[in-house]
């Protein structure tokens, strides 16, 4: 009895969060999509929607940039996760970790290097015009949008797919060879499909992602899609125009559609393993002419997805650059402004730290209990939690000014909205649907029937969690950690409506206040930087650990 | 799980002694770090005792941010660009009255006033449009500077420059407002779309103008001066100009009601127009144009005067109450016709710049007559200036929520259903114009 005691209530504690800190803000703001002038309910503004071309045009393009991004990103994602998980290849934790830096796009100054380098008049083309006399058109239009996108979410698929391949038992392994199976097919028949949760995972974030994203549209200027139409008429015509949040409803239910979509490619399929034996799968070693080939493709995928952050790093130490393929002069200067302004390193550290510890908690209790316990309204906990991919970052920050404002801390008498911990719970209801879906993956392949005996023999829930599943589950809860974490620190849309003082205010935010000037290009670029490398070091650390406890069990199964 | 713990833990350690803080003076500003950092340090200096907390938000976000907190209002004083974000927290009662006593400031800059006539706000730098360009941009593709507006809309620059949104930004609406009032309704959205036709972009910022002109990414880009000014002052290979159509408009601050410290805001708003205040616009960072006639004898060289050059900003009476009441409608109308169809349009004039090259010298008769009809459709408007105008009408585009009986005339009438309409009438006339070029070609 105790158990069910102790999930029903947890389970409804996380629902009363997502509520609260989800639910309410949103619904404080959307319902104005569902009014008429009179403030009577109507559904006539979603017919206005449907009325208009450039809407439907806009609902056209965002699901062709989503899907055709996905397609991309698994073109960048597959080989690097293969070659790595599945060989003996040297340098595949830092491989690995490099992979997954394209998340963190700090804002506005990453746009600026993109541009600088793929722009067209940016490095790329400059040499190209210089030497062969054309230019590729990298960051113009839908096909600009696919290219930016795929290049900043392609790690998603990565990190979830890494998670799956080291998840797969290697004794499936073994026995399909010892039945004969080999090469080809036995990548078809058994590590294709054992890897699927991850890999779903991970493409149904990047389809989320990038069919809610805001950013890259808007950095290269194209409209014509639903999330910076959202943006631009809550921003323009006033946070009270209804066709903004009608647009918003609509991304939230595409959202959540896909959201079941991908559920039902996973469904009726058992993708549990029994044993945890030897974990990951058999390291085999290259033939010598296709190390050489594949050294060649992950570094050129590295090359290429890394780019941004290579020219990134030549603004935060560049003067001037205009117009030519390198600045002009490289100086330190710009890391001055970081060291006098170091507080925004230190907010963000530990904002996006708390956020994401929390992200990973709730991410484990709310994938437990909706894959392994029959209480009711299960899946609704996923799907809220879910939906918060699909909300404007500006229409969730105002959300929490609306419901959080009036009411006062009990200690000194100020708005409970302008705490500094109201930043870190948003940033956790942005980032939990990264944690979720890498514990949603990860709990899929553990079999319960690992529970159900330690069950029998008498274990208690909570020595059953501590003792079978957050050990076999460490590799997610770290990926979800690491996803939520990084991502968070260069967040600003919903973070930038509840600053309150610049002394609590997190990274993302110097880096926007230095943008908007000419000068503060090379300081801002130097921001980016150090955020950059504070969640490649952390990265690169945890993939450590994951790797590291991989060994160890390799080794106990092996005595 | 214990190293995560562990590691969780000493960040918390190693930055909780970041959160406490203290303030005498908090300022919600749209300015950026190197306008704001200095007035804070210069002013701290002058006074030990008051401590500046500034704010920085986005002009929309900051207004958004004072509405909502102004039940339990802790923010002394609202600090930003445009005028027309005042004219929003006057109307709705957010603000304070406040007059400086620092003497020695004009009435006027340009045709525009300094100060809000009911001293709700007060004008502390000023401001106006301008074309400023890529020097290394011009000499790869063989361009010249331009000079005034008009020279935007010429073929050369097809593809080559940029403009922010007027409803992306105050300054820019201020812009397109002058364009129209200088030129005519009609005349005015002609022009704007002609140079509209160049664009390479719109860009959802107003800071994405100078930081596509400075990367090279388009060539000569709309900006408001200061912008222009600070890129060449940073060491931007950039210039900048005038044209005669511009206006001139002052960035203002003003007092919250009920703001907390109400005398040190009143304090901050003197020290902006003192001498020393006045002064750090200079800054090659800033560079913004002072109010104080006085401190332009400190200016470099080449820094433009709107106090002794009366060519700037003075060629248009801005009339402020036309501009007011159909704020909205202009920006709504912007993006319906530009913004959002800027792919269409560009087809459109390109394929009239393809059949005026062609045409040439020739006196094909059916052939201009063609051509002209073509342009004539482009420039082709939605709405007469009448119904523009027409403050009923006017009343579906406010930003607070509309109630059917506020609207009256046109009740039951949608923004969202008025702008499907017109979307439809300019993608109809612009790819009807690609027809008429088409034809005028085949004529030839």
């Amino acid at each position: 009895m105790f158990k069910n005691l102790f999930l029903k209530s947890t389970a409804l504690f996380i629902g009363l969060f997502l509520l609260i800190f989800l639910a309410v803000p949103i619904f404080q703001v959307f319902y104005v999509s569902f009014l008429d002038q009179n403030g009577h309910f109507t559904l006539l503004n979603f017919y206005d929607f449907f009325q208009n071309a450039l809407f439907i045009e806009s609902f056209y393009n965002s699901f062709y940039v989503a899907s055709m991004s996905v397609v991309l990103a698994s073109v960048f994602a597959l080989p690097l996760a293969y070659f790595t998980s599945r060989f003996n290849f040297r340098g595949s934790v830092i491989i690995q970790s490099l992979g997954f830096i394209p998340l963190i796009m700090p804002p506005f100054v990453g746009a600026v290097a993109m541009k600088l380098l793929f722009g067209s008049n940016g490095s790329i083309n400059l040499i190209l015009n210089d030497w062969f006399g054309f230019k590729i058109p990298f960051m113009e239009g839908l096909n600009g949008v696919i290219f930016v996108e795929s290049i900043h979410y392609f790690p998603f698929i990565l990190i979830n797919l890494i998670t799956s391949l080291n998840n797969i038992d290697r004794t499936m392994e073994e026995s399909a060879q010892s039945l004969g199976s080999k090469g080809f097919g036995l990548f078809r028949k058994i590590v294709l499909p054992l890897s699927m949760p991850g890999y779903v995972a991970g493409a149904s974030l990047v389809f989320l992602k990038v069919f809610d994203d805001l950013g890259t549209p808007l950095l290269l200027d194209v409209n014509n899609m639903l999330a910076p139409q959202a943006y631009l008429r809550i921003s323009s015509i006033g946070i009270n125009d209804p066709m903004g949040y009608v647009i918003g409803v609509i991304l939230v239910l595409t959202s959540i559609a896909a959201v079941y979509v991908a559920k039902l490619a996973l469904g009726g399929k058992d993708y549990s393993m029994l044993q945890k034996g030897g974990g990951g799968m058999i390291k085999r070693d290259f033939l010598p002419y296709q190390k050489y080939l594949a050294y060649f493709v992950v570094f050129f995928i590295l090359f290429l997805v890394l780019s941004p952050h290579i020219a990134l790093t030549l603004l935060s130490f560049g003067t001037i650059w205009s117009f030519s393929v390198l600045p002009d002069a490289f100086t330190v200067q710009h890391y001055k402004a970081v060291f006098e302004n170091s507080v925004f390193i230190k907010n963000t550290m530990l904002y996006c730290s708390i956020a994401a510890f929390i992200d990973v908690v709730l991410a484990f209790f709310i994938s437990y209990i909706v894959l392994r316990t029959k209480i009711i309204g299960r899946q609704l906990l996923d799907y809220i939690a879910m939906s918060a991919l699909a909300i404007p970052g500006l229409v969730l920050g105002i959300g929490y000014l609306r419901t959080f404002y009036s009411i006062n801390l009990p200690w000194d008498n100020t708005p409970l909205a302008s705490w500094w911990f109201m930043i870190v719970i948003i940033l956790a209801v942005r980032r939990l649907p990264y944690a979720l879906r890498a514990c949603n993956a990860v709990l899929m392949q553990i079999s319960k029937y690992l529970e159900e005996s330690a069950e029998s023999l008498g274990a208690q829930k909570i020595s059953i969690f501590r003792k079978i599943l957050i050990p076999l589950m460490t590799g997610g809860l770290l990926a979800g950690f690491i996803t939520s974490f990084s991502t968070a620190t260069v967040e600003l849309s919903a973070t930038i409506m509840l600053v309150s003082t610049e002394s609590e205010a997190p990274l993302a935010y110097a880096i926007y206040s230095y943008m908007q000037t000419a000068a503060g290009r090379g300081p801002g670029a130097a921001f980016g930087l150090i955020g950059v490398l504070i969640v490649a070091v952390g990265t690169y650390l945890s993939q450590l650990i994951i790797e590291k406890k991989y060994k160890q069990r390799g080794m106990e199964a092996k005595v | 799980m214990k190293k995560i713990l562990v590691l969780f833990i000493s960040f918390v350690l190693f930055a909780s002694n970041v959160l406490a803080n203290s303030g005498n003076v908090v300022i919600v500003t749209s300015f950026p770090k190197d306008l704001s950092g200095q007035f804070k340090a210069a002013f701290e200096a002058k006074y030990p005792n008051i401590t500046v907390e500034v704010v920085g938000k986005k002009t929309t976000a900051g207004i958004k941010y004072i509405q909502e907190t102004s039940s339990n209002n802790g923010t002394d004083l609202f600090w930003a660009s445009a005028p027309d974000a005042f004219e929003v927290l006057k109307g709705d009662d957010l603000l304070a009255k406040y007059t400086s006593k620092v003497e020695g400031i004009p009435d006027l800059v340009g045709s525009y006033p300094i100060n809000d006539p009911q001293g709700f706000y007060t004008g502390f730098a000023a401001a106006g449009y301008g074309m400023m360009w890529n020097t290394r941009y011009l000499k790869a593709n063989n361009l010249p500077a331009p000079k005034e507006w008009i020279d935007m809309a010429d073929p050369i620059y097809f593809g080559h420059t940029g403009m922010s949104a007027p409803s992306r930004s105050g300054t820019t609406h201020l812009t397109v407002e002058t364009l129209l009032q200088g030129d005519g309704f009609d005349a005015g959205w002609g022009k704007m779309k002609s140079i509209a036709a160049n664009f390479k972009t719109v860009t959802a910022r107003s800071f994405g103008v100078p930081d596509g002109v400075n990367s090279g990414d388009f060539g000569v880009g709309i900006v408001i001066d200061f912008f222009g000014l600070s890129s060449i002052g940073s060491g931007f290979p950039v210039g900048f100009v005038y044209p005669t159509v511009t206006t001139l408009v002052p960035a203002n601050i003003g007092v919250i009601k009920n703001a907390p410290n109400e005398k040190n805001a009143q304090l901050f708003i003197d020290f902006l127009l003192t001498p020393e205040g006045q002064e750090i616009l200079l800054d090659p960072k800033i560079r913004r144009l002072p109010v104080n006639p006085k401190t332009y004898a400190k200016a470099p060289k080449d820094f433009p005067n709107p106090f002794k050059d009366s060519s700037i900003g003075a060629a248009v009476k801005f009339d402020v109450q036309l501009s007011k009441g159909r704020y909205n409608l202009v920006n709504s109308l912007f993006d319906v016709m530009i913004t959002y169809r800027l792919d269409d349009l560009r087809a459109a004039m390109s394929a009239i710049y393809k059949a005026e090259a062609k045409l040439g010298n020739s006196s094909n008769a059916k052939a201009k007559k063609l051509i002209a009809e073509a342009r004539a459709l482009v420039s082709a408007l939605p709405i007469t200036e009448a119904k523009a105008n027409d403050a009923e009408f006017n009343k579906i585009f406010k930003k607070k929520r509309k109630k059917a009986k506020d609207i009256e005339k046109y009740a039951g009438t949608r923004q969202a259903e008025v702008e499907a309409e017109w979307d439809k009438f300019v993608i109809d006339n612009y790819s009807n114009a690609i027809k008429k070029a088409e034809e005028a070609i085949k004529a030839l």
